[in-house]
């Protein structure tokens, strides 16, 4: 195995971590400010992939559908945020969990309703197409470069959002103390479905940029949700910070041991073998990964409290 | 910042609401098992054999639910990750029926041990397996609450799941079928009002567990622990101990659940460890009525007859499904149980 | 056929029928979730057959497995012991085969498969009264090997997910593969993400790639390949090619080579016929899916003719005489009932606006299967 595949598969693996990010920073920020645990969080994921696929599909431009996935997700989020999951603050998270759930099995279905069970066709915009070459003899996928290069400006965004913004300085304060902020006058409902809808809108723009790589079909979302949920634990929820090293962690922990696992299993076993138990143990790394992190920090890297 | 406390409703062993909305509530008890009695006996009258079959997954179902009602409803932990535990006892069976139905000894050492098609021994061996399970997920998740507890839970399901779809020398995805359904000393198994006898048996020791946990100085101190965890501490007690115990034999009832459900089936397959089926469990419990020892039950025969009903009607039923859910959550607090037997829930 | 035996058919027919009771025929298939479409399909097919034929004696009733072995084990449960129906059939996934066959045709019950056929029953595992008018699940993965080998493929990188299908697929190609392996990897059951295994292609050399993924995996795999720049041919079973699954992934998929029981190009009078009766009546074009669920139809309708679906003996003998025309051309059954058959080699293409396949060879004539010899029946 030479340095330049090394490399190509850690560039892969930052890669698939910074989608995981753009899902994990809205499950977190909603975390955060309100308190809600949003199973639903992974539909509003492929709502963005169907959202760009439809309009990608009718216009015949990408940037439209891009844009289609952000309002289209974002919508969503605001709509669900307005009629179910407000009602849901004040409750406890076995109720969250249940009405989360239960927007899960209406989305589904809903979308397989609208859309039909026959997955939708998404591509690459033909700019993007194609592999450039980067130096060391790598050839990558320009399309993955941009992927990378959009999550980082998303994750730059995010930090000058809540560090330099007013709106930023309201989340924070909402974090830190609901009531303090509601008795300055900002208005917390207006807020909670900025905020909602913002993480809908990460979580859309994650889909739209994943679905012209993969498959856009209904139930793509919830694998990535649970992946979110891994990166979140070993983050540390509320943490946008820790989303962004967990999705790193995760992202690179999944692609190398994908990788390297079974090569490491081929030095004591016969080549067929090792590729399944290596591949099998692979799997589980990222699971691995997170009880480690619990052991030593059960709040996770960054995460303030329990 | 909530803390992931479950405000659930507790142990309540001098009754403080009214005896009548107490009385109702046992009087809906009461026909709930009559019906538990009644229709299958019914159905073997009539000959329609595929209700008991319903009705007995129905019971399997509570009884899956009714084990994690111990953490979820006594101790507060929304384990979003039960499944493991219906699927450890689905394997635990799987894999002793499948070595005696194919003369593969499961071990030689340090006496021949070919498996076996004994349901008690399948039984125990689910029992303690999938409570060994629980001990140490919960060692490890119980370190945290709240949302975390979700989220681990759930993660550790799902790295169960795709364990077992991997581990090809069981059948990988493709699961296991075991042809004959396993014996039962003086029993004819095979026969479903027989084998439907044991499974109402096990629900109704379930829920008798539960019912004496609740009153028991071990399911106060629990509840105790979920609300001011400082106190127990004050005296003498380790929350977290009484949590793990909690989880742990939570996890052991669901998977006696799950060698009951694999033998219903004769086939376990890594679906068992599915979130979704985690998802489904919470779902019983709630749909029935949170805090209610009969909400588990109650919940789940609704499930399983919209299953059946709605799913005949349209492919689509799991939108009318996730509606009349959300309805239950936003508005029906107390689930179908409260709704019935009125409003009577504790709020201290 | 002149009018005469036409006639004389349909009078045998006649009498056959009147003799013969009412058949009730469950179907269980995936109508819901992400495999809906293929379980669609098989219905569609296998209706189009009932309708056609347009008779009284045959009750289908069509159900939802969703994709769970527990809820289709349920439903044959349902429809055993309270429809009493006398055939199974419709089940699209190898482990819900697995979940509902051997209990069925143990309880005397005929199964009939319009898709999957697990090794396990086709080896020690079979049964008189499971018939798969599909394939065995090697078949195609044993197509695309032995093209690989006449294509004169020397260093071919194999890959499928780590399950059962996976590994016994990986197993069937290199039965008919006498080049050599690149690389042997096993990808995780519904990973969407291709990046590192496409590196590991790139990286090793190989000189061809050899891919079973079905479903959406597929549709990611093809669009990243695609967008990767490494040029190797790429081999596949049918399954990452139906006509579903093309329209996803697009140009992606041009030349891809995929091996194949049957194409809608396929020359004969029974396909011809088939496509154009569904495409008029679903407006879409038939999958492979669609056209087994018509055989299967089909074989159970001229069993039908010849003997009583309760005598067993002479049921099984009528079936396994499989005396209809199959859209796939010549087609016979083996010891273990599973099919004798051609595997072809199809290419993808683009005709107007639609991507679909093309026959350009024949990869393996009259295939039965690995496991006849394993058969005791």
């Amino acid at each position: 195995m030479t340095f330049s595949l090394i490399l190509e598969q850690v560039l892969n693996g930052l890669q698939s971590g910074i989608m995981l990010f753009l899902m994990a920073a809205g499950l977190t920020l909603i975390f955060g400010v309100m308190g809600l645990i949003n199973l639903a969080h992974g539909s509003l994921y492929m709502v963005g992939a169907f959202c760009a696929a439809a309009v990608a599909g009718l216009t015949g431009s990408f940037v439209l559908g891009l844009a289609a996935a952000l309002a289209g997700a974002a919508l969503a989020g605001a709509l669900i945020e307005l009629v179910v999951i407000r009602r849901l603050y004040a409750r406890d998270h076995l109720d969250q969990v249940l009405a989360t759930f239960a927007l899960i099995l209406i989305f589904s279905e809903g979308t397989r309703w609208v859309f039909g069970s026959f997955p939708l066709y998404l591509d690459v915009p033909d700019a993007l197409s194609g592999p450039v070459a980067l130096p060391l003899g790598i050839q990558y996928p320009a399309y993955r470069l941009a992927i990378i290069v959009v999550g980082l400006v998303v994750a730059a965004g995010l930090f000058w959002l809540i560090g330099r913004t007013r709106l930023g300085i309201r989340i924070r304060a909402g974090e830190n103390d609901r009531e303090m902020i509601a008795a300055l006058g900002v208005d917390i409902g207006r807020l909670y479905t900025i905020v909602f809808a913002l993480g809908a809108a990460l979580a859309g723009l994650a889909g739209a940029l994943v679905g012209a790589i993969q498959s856009v079909q209904v139930g793509m979302g919830e694998p990535v949700l649970i992946l979110a949920f891994v990166v979140i634990v070993i983050g540390g929820i509320g943490s946008i910070k820790g989303a962004f090293i967990g999705a790193l962690l995760v992202g690179l922990t999944d692609t190398l041991g994908r990788i390297f696992l079974p090569e490491l299993f081929k030095l004591v076993m016969e080549p067929s073998a090792a590729t399944q138990a290596g591949s099998a143990l692979a799997q589980i790394a990222i699971y691995v990964l997170m009880a480690a992190v619990l052991v030593w920090r059960p709040t996770g890297l960054f995460g303030a409290r329990a | 910042m909530s803390t992931g406390q479950i405000g659930g409703q507790p142990p309540n062993p001098r009754g403080i609401f009214g005896p009548k909305k107490q009385g109702r509530e046992a009087l809906l008890n009461a026909l709930v098992l009559l019906g538990l009695v009644i229709v299958p006996l019914w159905a073997v009258m009539a000959d329609e054999p595929f209700t008991i079959t319903l009705v007995t997954r129905a019971v399997i179902f509570a009884l899956a639910a009714v084990g994690l009602n111990i953490a979820l409803g006594l101790g507060g932990l929304v384990s979003l990750g039960h499944a493991v535990f219906f699927g450890i006892g689905g394997y635990a069976m799987g894999i002793l029926a499948w070595h005696a139905q194919n003369y593969v000894p499961l071990f030689e050492w340090p006496v021949l041990f070919e498996g076996t098609k004994s349901m008690p021994v399948i039984w125990a061996v689910a029992v303690l397996a999938s409570a060994l399970a629980a001990f140490c997920i919960g060692l490890l998740s119980l370190r945290t609450s709240g949302v975390y507890f979700i989220m681990i839970t759930l993660a550790f399901g799902q790295m169960f799941y795709y364990f077992a779809i991997s581990w090809a020398r069981y059948g990988g995805e493709d699961g296991m079928s075991i042809y004959v359904r396993n014996g039962f000393p003086g029993l004819n198994t095979l026969d479903p009002i027989q084998f439907y006898g044991l499974c109402l048996a096990a629900l109704l020791l379930g829920l008798l567990l539960h019912a004496r946990l609740r009153r028991a100085p071990f399911g106060l101190a629990l509840n105790a622990a979920r609300q001011a965890p400082e106190r127990v501490r004050a005296v003498g007690l380790d929350p977290l101990r009484l949590r793990l115990l909690a989880f742990t034999l939570s996890g052991a009832i669901t998977g006696l659940a799950g060698a009951l459900f694999a033998d219903l089936n004769r086939f376990v397959s890594p679906t068992m460890f599915s979130w979704q089926l985690s998802g489904e469990f919470i779902v019983f419990i709630i749909l029935g009525g949170t805090a209610r020892l009969f909400g588990p039950v109650v919940g789940a025969v609704l499930f399983v007859l919209m299953e059946h009903w709605l799913g005949a009607l349209t492919e689509y039923w799991h939108i009318g499904f996730g509606a009349l859910l959300l309805l239950i959550v936003l508005f029906g607090q107390g689930g179908v149980i409260g709704l019935i037997a009125g409003k009577a829930r504790a709020h201290d | 056929m002149t009018f005469r035996t036409l006639a004389l058919g349909t009078a045998v027919a006649a009498l056959a029928t009147a003799a013969t009771a009412e058949v009730k025929v469950g179907m269980i298939t995936t109508l819901s979730g992400g495999g809906a479409s293929l379980g669609i399909d098989t219905r569609d097919g296998f209706m189009l057959a009932i309708d056609a034929a347009g008779r009284d004696d045959v009750t289908v009733i069509v159900e939802d497995d969703q994709r769970k072995p527990d809820v289709a084990v349920q439903l044959a449960d349902k429809m055993i012991q309270s429809d009493k129906v006398d055939v199974l059939t419709g089940i699209v996934w190898s482990n819900l085969a697995m979940a509902v066959v051997p209990s069925a045709t143990a309880q005397g019950l005929f199964y009939l498969s319009t898709n999957a056929a697990p090794a396990q029953l086709a080896g020690r595992g079979c049964n008189a009264n499971y018939f798969s008018v599909s394939y065995q699940n090697d078949n195609l993965h044993e197509g695309a090997g032995a093209y690989a080998t006449q294509a004169g493929f020397k260093n071919t990188f194999i890959m499928a997910p780590n399950y059962p299908a996976g590994q016994d697929s990986l197993t069937g190609f290199k039965r008919f593969y006498e080049g050599d392996l690149a690389g042997e990897v096993y990808t995780q059951l519904g990973q969407t993400d291709y990046a590192a295994e496409i590196a590991q292609i790139r990286a090793s050399g190989a000189d061809s790639v050899f891919f079973f993924l079905p479903g959406g995996m597929g549709i990611s795999f093809l669009k990243q390949y695609a967008d990767s720049g490494v040029d190797l041919p790429l081999v596949g079973p049918a399954f990452s090619f139906d006509q579903a699954i093309l329209q996803a992934v697009g140009d992606a998929a041009l030349g891809v080579k995929n091996s194949s029981t049957w194409s809608k190009d396929l020359d004969n009078a029974a396909n011809a016929a088939f496509v154009a009766a569904f495409e008029e009546k679903y407006d879409r074009l038939p999958s492979i899916y669609a056209a087994q669920g018509f055989d299967t139809a089909n074989l159970l309708l001229s069993a039908i003719d010849k003997a009583d679906v309760n005598d067993d003996a002479a049921f099984q003998a009528a079936l396994k005489e499989a005396d209809f025309d199959s859209v796939r051309g010549s087609f016979s059954f083996a010891a273990n009932n599973h099919p004798i058959q051609n595997v072809y080699v199809r290419e993808v293409i683009k005709e107007g606006d639609i991507f679909t396949n093309k026959i350009v060879a024949t990869a393996m004539e009259n295939r039965d299967n690995a496991y006849v010899g394993d058969c005791k029946m």
